[in-house]
């Protein structure tokens, strides 16, 4: 028996299967017509599709943890803009006790939350690894609360479908529902049994098991619930030509 | 009438595709390997421990651009935390997403040419009987071993694959052993590139391009 696909059948669909993330609904990020984002974005689409969405990344044991290189800002009070710098460093000053973490949006009750009411919620304490895009990785032991039960203290809606996050440091990220709600989706405010230290983010990160350590922004300020998609415009990953989807 | 083809269609199309492919994948993977370039052994690795290998193949060679470690635990003189103070050369961002187009344009013809492969007989009348010893053996060899080697390896530097298959972490050893793994499936596979096209000029070029593009 010989299977006969016509050339014709071929280039048209395949044209419609790349048309079709190129052109997709407002759940993908856009392409701008490049190839490169089509190509991130059909991995993003397999990667929904194929895998199964509630799988776990390995967790290790103390004896795995490993030394941990801080990389780009690792220290929000000696950087940037005079003001959000002092800011910052009249924070830590205070242990962290005038920080608040700003959750608003597509949420019922849109709040602030401080450190200690982070910490009231429930924790999680994980140890894993962090893979950096850039080829190197590190295991550590990430205490804090998962990300799905900070949205579900501020009355996420159901049109909810990403979730913006902004940080100190002036960089954006978002993350889609799955993301957020996985149950290793957490916002750590420790590290290896202390509080997190200032070059990985302190007060408060992002800990995105599933994706590459860029997308776990670290010195975070504000959360933003939207239902469509929307990575922090210029602070954003797209517009500084780096994937959205990392899951590689 | 016809002449016979030398190479089937399928054989010809799909050898063209998968150039194009592992030239970009080749490219892009040096690019990538530039922004970090250490090989470790084992789960994780990065620049405050020890790599097996360093490559001299970008400034990030040995940059050192660390400040002062901080130890982690007061009971261990490892691990530690130490804050980059380097501006270090990184061209990932399209790199990594040229790399993964080039994957996902291999998938479609890498997996017909398998599979037609073996239903049609192909390698056995071809790998098996129809070369020489040697070049049926490096041919089985680069289709069976390397190929799905380089592609396994590639999948278990994934932290969303290896979370749905963890096994792929087994396999390797870790991550870091098999992006270390990954990088020399990509040296032999570069070393059959180089053979493979002296071969084709040693045995007259112009004949050989003919049998692989018109077929004749």
């Amino acid at each position: 028996m010989k299977l006969k696909v016509t050339r014709r059948q071929a280039i048209a669909a395949g044209l419609a299967s790349v048309g079709g993330v190129a052109l997709g609904p407002k759940s993908l990020p856009p392409t701008y017509g490049s190839l490169l984002r089509m190509a991130d974005n059909l991995t993003y689409v397999a990667h929904r599709a194929l895998l199964p969405q509630e799988a776990l990344v390995k967790e290790y044991s103390e004896k795995d943890i490993t030394s941990f290189p801080a990389i780009g800002t690792t220290d929000p009070g000696a950087s940037g803009p005079p003001e959000r710098a002092r800011d910052y460093s009249r924070m830590r000053s205070g242990a962290f006790a005038d920080w608040r973490l700003s959750v608003e949006g597509l949420v019922a009750r849109p709040r602030t939350f401080s450190l200690a009411e982070l910490k009231a919620l429930p924790s999680r304490r994980q140890i894993t690894r962090h893979s950096c895009e850039e080829g190197w990785s590190a295991i550590a032991e990430w205490t804090g609360v998962p990300l799905g039960a900070v949205l579900e203290a501020a009355g996420i809606l159901p049109a909810a479908t990403f979730v913006v996050l902004y940080s100190y440091d002036d960089y954006a990220n978002s993350i889609d529902m799955l993301d957020a709600f996985h149950p290793q989706t957490i916002l750590a405010y420790g590290m290896n049994g202390r509080e997190l230290p200032v070059p990985h983010g302190a007060p408060l990160r992002l800990r995105l098991e599933r994706q590459l350590g860029y997308k776990g922004l670290k010195y975070l300020q504000r959360l933003v619930v939207t239902n469509e998609f929307d990575d922090g415009g210029q602070k954003g990953d797209l517009a500084n030509g780096w994937s959205w989807y990392t899951g590689i | 009438m016809r002449r016979m083809s030398r190479h089937p269609v399928w054989v010809r199309v799909s050898h063209w595709i998968t150039t194009a492919c592992v030239v970009t994948l080749a490219y892009t993977g040096v690019v990538i390997l530039m922004a970090h370039p250490r090989l470790y052994w084992g789960e994780a690795g990065n620049d405050l421990t020890p790599a097996l290998i360093e490559l001299p193949i970008s400034r990030n060679y040995k940059h050192g651009g660390f400040d002062a470690p901080v130890r982690f635990f007061e009971d261990r003189a490892t691990p530690v935390s130490a804050s980059r103070t380097y501006n270090i050369f990184n061209k990932n961002g399209w790199g990594r997403s040229l790399h993964f187009l080039a994957a996902w344009c291999l998938v479609v013809p890498g997996v017909a040419y398998v599979v037609a492969g073996i239903v049609g007989g192909h390698f056995r009348r071809r790998f098996f009987s129809g070369y020489g010893r040697l070049q049926g053996l490096t041919y089985t060899l680069v289709v069976f071993v390397a190929a799905p080697l380089i592609v396994l390896t590639g999948l278990a530097m994934s932290p969303a694959i290896t979370a749905a298959f963890p096994f792929l972490l087994r396999v390797f050893g870790g991550q870091q052993s098999a992006r270390t793994i990954h990088f020399f499936a990509f040296l032999a596979l570069s070393l059959f590139v180089v053979g493979h096209v002296v071969m084709v000029v040693r045995s007259g070029v112009v004949q050989q391009l003919r049998a692989m593009t018109i077929g004749e």
